[in-house]
């Protein structure tokens, strides 16, 4: 009896996995975005096996060989103008890209996540909270960025910050969306009913049902974020030379655009692929987590 | 016997921009362990304002002006909100209308069961799972550790009405609102939940008030019935007193509005007029302008509470004539 109720719950158990699998399916089922999983697997790969995959070190010179082209013998995809390999410098770059964008959305969901939350579920502090995120909304995005490092100095831990900071009223908006909307659910009411505490009903109940749009919104903002830590870097206010990031590599390259075109071109490429990439497969996963598309396909 | 639940001149308010509406204006009831109160009326009249305002959800802009609630002696007005808390789902459980939008969609049955379990009796998950499963099967759920891994989507109805019920007897409350559980299910499941109610609220002892609109639903379930009006209490009594000597024109008509399948000569008694808004202001009776009987003094005075029986009173000044017609006939 015993043993028949746990093989019970274990089929039931793969029957939850089954649910999580068919939005992967649906998501598979999307070519777009199934180009842009694969350019992000290999981006992830690339960053973690970077030391294994390049023979140079990124910043290592060499004043014999600067400004070769794209399919040299010993580097394919050419040097910059001190000779480094930029196929080493554009694959740590990832890894930059990577870290920076992650840990800016991270932070910025954070941010964006309680002030949502609150602003959503207590009336009387939503008036405060909104006007908070509509003040950071007045400000365009990269020249609020650029106002914080500004103040902060800069360096690659003040564009994570400047970033993220751009990222919490987007993120404020739309939790506070799908919090409105949930906590007049019956459901909410039956729980109060029950005697959970707002914290409970907020963090237990109420949170899970807004993570759909939530992971939507950090893909794509992965990508803006990629693209903001190049725009920054590139424009000086963000990594540092000889740091291998993909802007202020093509800020170096630009002197060179005759020369050694390449030097700017090859992380450019990789930036639009990156964000080319995430923004794909934000867009699959939004169609995939809808349930109301199941019908259209 | 104790009185499980009192409440006294009740009165609650909403708040709007421009005004003050009056919802509930001060009713007084009764309720003893082991008996269903049904609360009878249209939609509007402020029956499931009055269930909420016990168990403390009042909407935002609601507030009790007046009144007293008192469950087993303690006033529960003037609780703070943690102390309501623990009271909540423990000693007052409530059941919702709607089994389709009462459970969490994102969350299994299991998981939303052991909720007032973990919360209240502070039970592991182990334990809490392993009492769903004995609730799951009191409340007559077949499958039950099938049915605590499965998304309330997948449940018809009625078993979501159920699990409804298993979650609010989770701790044995001594008493249970339930504001219309049955109106959403067909009349088949209707049946069964009614009679599962009755039974479990006989094996518990708890007090019961049932929210409905649904005459043929109080005349199976109700022991006694209070019938509300424009947020005032029109008549309180025994089922069957109300069924068979209903006194207030309200509840007669009512009743005449109650469709009758056999009788075929039979046609809907309709009251005329719709109840008035919360801000209308009825001088004397606020039933007068529907009622078929309105007398001069009903356009006067708002009448007072007459006892028609010990336990069956009536908020009509035709009980006043009557009472001085029993006085010239015994005299």
């Amino acid at each position: 009896m015993e043993n028949s109720a746990t093989a019970k719950l274990e089929t039931l158990k793969e029957k939850e996995e089954k649910i999580f699998l068919q939005t992967v399916k649906r998501l598979l089922k999307n070519k777009l975005a199934v180009t842009g999983l694969v350019i992000i697997i290999l981006q992830v790969i690339f960053a973690i096996l970077a030391p294994l995959l390049v023979s140079y070190s990124p910043n290592q010179q060499n004043l014999s060989e600067t400004n070769l082209g794209i399919g040299s013998s010993h580097h394919f995809l050419g040097t910059d103008n001190y000779g480094r390999d930029i196929w080493t410098r554009v694959v740590y770059g990832a890894r930059i890209s990577l870290i920076v964008g992650l840990s800016a959305v991270s932070l910025g969901l954070v941010g964006g996540l309680i002030l949502g939350l609150l602003g959503g579920y207590y009336r009387r502090i939503d008036g405060i909270v909104m006007r908070i995120v509509d003040l950071l909304f007045a400000f365009p995005g990269i020249l609020l960025a650029m106002l914080i490092i500004a103040i902060l100095g800069t360096s690659l831990v003040n564009v994570v910050i400047a970033i993220s900071v751009w990222s919490i009223p987007g993120c404020a908006r739309i939790v506070r969306g799908s919090v409105l909307s949930i906590k007049k659910q019956e459901y909410i009411m039956a729980m109060k009913s029950l005697g959970a505490s707002d914290i409970r009903i907020l963090f237990k109940h109420i949170l899970p049902n807004c993570t759909a749009p939530i992971i939507v919104f950090a893909t794509m903002r992965m990508a803006t974020a990629i693209l903001s830590t190049s725009a920054l870097s590139f424009l000086g206010l963000g990594a540092q030379p000889p740091t291998p990031e993909w802007g202020a590599m093509i800020a170096a390259g630009q002197d060179f655009m005759w020369d050694a075109p390449h030097m700017a071109i090859v992380p450019g490429i990789a930036i639009m692929l990156t964000v080319f990439a995430f923004n794909v497969v934000g867009d699959g996963l939004r169609d995939a987590l809808d349930p109301n598309m199941e019908m259209n396909m | 016997m104790k009185n499980l639940l009192e409440v006294e001149n009740l009165k609650v308010n909403f708040r709007t921009k421009k005004e003050r509406l009056r919802a509930v204006r001060g009713i007084s009831f009764s309720l003893k362990k082991g008996e269903t109160l049904c609360i009878v009326g249209e939609s509007g009249c402020g029956k499931s304002i009055t269930s909420l305002s016990i168990i403390g959800l009042l909407p935002s802009n609601g507030e009790i002006a007046e009144g007293s609630i008192k469950l087993d002696g303690n006033e529960l007005l003037g609780k703070t909100e943690n102390e309501l808390e623990i009271m909540r789902g423990n000693e007052i459980s409530m059941i919702f209308q709607e089994p389709m939008t009462a459970l969490n969609p994102t969350f299994t049955i299991g998981f939303q069961l052991r909720e007032p379990l973990m919360i209240h009796k502070k039970m592991s998950k182990k334990e809490a799972t392993k009492k769903s499963i004995e609730l799951l099967e009191k409340v007559g759920i077949p499958n039950p550790v099938e049915k605590l891994r499965q998304f309330p989507h997948e449940l018809s109805g009625g078993m979501r009405q159920r699990v409804m019920i298993a979650m609010a007897l989770a701790c044995e409350p001594s008493l249970l609102l339930a504001d219309e559980p049955t109106t959403a299910l067909d009349v088949t499941i209707q049946a069964q939940i009614l009679e599962l109610m009755d039974e479990l609220k006989r094996q518990m002892g708890m007090g019961v008030v049932f929210v409905t609109h649904d005459m043929g639903v109080v005349a199976e379930i109700a022991d006694r019935v209070m019938v509300m009006y424009a947020g005032e209490v029109v008549e309180i009594g025994d089922v069957d007193r109300i069924f068979n000597h209903p006194q207030h024109p309200y509840t007669k008509g009512l009743l005449g509005a109650v469709p009758n399948v056999d009788d075929e000569e039979h046609h809907l008694n309709i009251i005329p007029g719709s109840m008035p808004n919360l801000d209308d202001e009825i001088s004397g009776c606020r039933f007068h302008p529907r009622c078929p009987y309105a007398m001069d003094i009903c356009r006067k005075k708002n009448p007072t509470t007459f006892q028609v029986t010990s336990s069956h009173q009536s908020k009509c000044w035709l009980q006043e004539v009557t009472d001085v017609d029993r006085l010239h006939t015994t005299s």
